[in-house]
């Protein structure tokens, strides 16, 4: 018996070793990772730390808009499930007070609570799914964008467990034939894999701005290096008081929302 | 030693064949699973673990379990305890497997498992559970053939065995510390963030690994030569006792925190599992069962006419199981998800094929203890064959 299982440990051992071995440089490919990196070194832009801030008032001047959550799902082949169980989403609206469960308050205008809310991964300085991931298929760049690698993902979801947003989905079945429109541009993923927001990190490496603020009609949302005090973001965060999603866990997250 | 196993009576072999065609059945909705990914489960976007790894999770308890023969065997020189230390140890090989496989089957690319070994990560609980989890098979495979191996030649065990032996109970407490450490260290998930979420996992592993290897002797007992004596089983019963005892009194140390300090975020989980949370009430019959068994579980312990009486026992002793099974078998893992940290309600129940899979590594976790046991006892002369 103990025979058996050796020969079998190694022919698995072998198996994913290929697997292992042809799925990195596939990753990377897909990523663009060392490519981008040393073209930020270039023009000096180590120093960066993306961030997005969003006034939900200017967002709720169109009620029912979508163009931020539709161009964002469009460019990056995210599937549309017409069920709420094998849903995925990268950025989407949640009621006001969903979205700030910490922020209840029986007070607040009953029209107000019901409000949406812009929500998406908050790219912490400190995540939680970075640190519970076993694989390293999800970590932190050096501009702060929390990353995912769709390839080396083994699907254990501990990462969902971990995030205290919501801000990760699951393809809990084959996500392709629920894409309306496939866009060559960017990879599809499998079912089993875990995937979020990624700040666009494949446009930020051609220099075009987020599909979301791109998108955007009221200009809602500003992106931009929180290291720079001269960015917009900087500047709106001086001048306007914003709050952050769960800030009592210490996660630290970009995604400002101004008051 | 394995040609043991391949003798037997006619009911050895119909209760063999009947795991078997379970297994197979659950193989085949294994397949199916991995043709259509983990949609077929009742898992989802808000409730993204659910029976396999609340089986694991539990299954860790009762692998963890055999330091409670062990340790008062080599530790405290209680000999009474010498015939059943390897039906304890062969108990959590086939319970540490099963963990594996529960955990095997909810990946959602098994395939890539060995990125788990590829691309280590030592700032992942789960990277340390695997190490854990291995290591402690590992340990109890050589212990149980090496001390098997020198009782069929009638020899004293080597005496290398004794340092890996006494290695072994320190470490059937970190497999069960390192599984709480999974669920306590996420701030995001209030109903698991509690330091006491560990000790409550090895009291209630102290509680019900005991309680189903008692289960088990009973039932070998019945059908073999094999008899432990009366001392024993009497020892066994108080260990449980004193677990279940802990076990209650660390629940009610939960809801003190919860109830009395009044932050939402504490009360919901239990409000969900106990009595139900905007008309969700999936888990409240079962959590009230699984409170109502375990006290009156730990009544029949606690008074000695009950508990030496070996009725009561077997009957505490089912209830303890069934009430421990129920609570982290079931509630623990789906009430961290309920309510999501948007604060939406989604219930959970098992599909029928996540219930048969379940039911197909049950079935091969009890084919291994039987063929084990079959084993231990034949070399001991204590079955006819």
């Amino acid at each position: 018996m103990s025979g058996i299982d050796r020969r079998n440990f190694i022919k698995i051992a072998g198996l994913t070793t290929i697997i292992g071995l042809s799925g990195k440089p596939l990753a990377d490919a897909f990523a663009s990772q060392p490519a981008q990196a040393s073209a930020a070194e270039k023009e000096g832009h180590v120093g960066k730390r993306w961030a997005l801030v969003i006034d939900p008032k200017k967002c709720l001047e169109k009620e029912g808009c979508r163009a931020c959550i539709d161009a964002c799902h469009r460019i990056h082949n995210v599937p549309q499930f017409d069920n709420r169980k094998d849903e995925i989403k990268w950025i989407w609206k949640e009621e006001y007070e969903k979205a700030f469960l910490d922020q209840e308050n029986e007070f607040i205008e009953d029209s107000l609570k019901e409000k949406p809310v812009l929500v998406l991964c908050n790219h912490c300085d400190n995540p939680p799914c970075v640190r519970v991931c076993p694989t390293q298929a999800t970590w932190k760049r050096q501009d702060g964008i929390v990353m995912m690698d769709w390839h080396r993902c083994i699907g254990c979801r501990y990462c969902v467990a971990a995030c205290p947003y919501g801000s990760r989905s699951f393809n809990w079945r084959d996500p392709r034939p629920f894409i309306k429109e496939i866009d060559k541009d960017f990879p599809t993923r499998t079912r089993g894999v875990v995937e979020k927001c990624t700040f666009c990190n494949e446009r930020l490496a051609k220099g075009l701005p987020l599909a979301c603020v791109e998108a955007c009609p009221e200009k809602a949302m500003a992106f931009g290096d929180l290291e720079d005090p001269e960015s917009e973001v900087r500047q709106l965060l001086r001048n306007r008081f914003a709050i952050r999603r769960k800030p009592y866990l210490g996660t630290q997250p970009v995604v400002f929302y101004l008051v | 030693m394995l040609e043991k196993a391949l003798v037997g009576d006619k009911k050895y072999w119909t209760w063999v064949l009947f795991l078997m065609a379970i297994i197979a059945t659950g193989f085949l909705f294994y397949l199916r699973q991995l043709g259509y990914g983990l949609g077929i489960t009742g898992l989802s976007r808000d409730v993204t673990w659910g029976f396999y790894i609340a089986q694991f999770t539990f299954l860790v308890g009762v692998a963890a379990s055999a330091v409670m023969v062990v340790l008062p065997y080599y530790l405290h020189n209680y000999k009474m305890f010498g015939k059943m230390t390897i039906l304890g140890e062969f108990l959590a090989i086939s319970a540490v497997t099963m963990c594996i496989l529960f955990i095997t089957v909810d990946l959602g690319q098994p395939m890539r498992a060995f990125n788990l070994i590829l691309h280590p990560s030592p700032s992942s609980v789960l990277f340390w559970d695997t190490i854990v989890l291995s290591g402690y098979l590992l340990l109890n495979v050589i212990i149980s053939r090496v001390t098997l191996e020198s009782e069929r030649k009638g020899i004293k065990p080597p005496s290398w065995i004794k340092p890996i032996i006494i290695l072994s109970i320190p470490w059937a407490i970190s497999i069960h510390t390192v599984t709480a450490f999974i669920y306590s260290g996420l701030g995001g998930r209030p109903f698991w963030f509690t330091a006491i979420l560990t000790p409550r996992f090895l009291a209630s592993a102290f509680a019900s690994g005991p309680a189903f290897l008692l289960l088990v002797v009973f039932i070998v007992r019945k059908f073999t030569r094999f008899d432990p004596g009366r001392e024993p089983i009497q020892k066994l019963a108080q260990i449980i006792t004193y677990a279940m005892l802990l076990n209650l009194f660390f629940i009610l140390l939960e809801v003190f925190t919860a109830f009395y300090s009044r932050i939402p975020d504490h009360m919901t989980s239990f409000q969900y599992l106990f009595s139900g949370l905007d008309g969700h009430s999936k888990l409240v019959p079962w959590m009230w069962t699984s409170v109502t068994l375990g006290v009156l579980a730990a009544v029949l312990l606690v008074n000695p006419k009950t508990r030496q009486n070996e009725k009561w026992l077997i009957f505490a002793c089912a209830a303890v199981f069934v009430s421990i099974w129920i609570d982290k078998g079931i509630g623990m893992v789906v009430a961290g998800f309920v309510p999501t940290p948007l604060g939406a309600i989604t219930e959970y129940w098992p599909t029928f094929p996540e219930t048969m899979i379940t039911l197909g590594v049950y079935a091969l976790g009890f084919l291994m203890i039987t063929i084990f046991y079959k084993i231990a006892l034949s070399v001991r002369g204590e079955i006819s064959t």
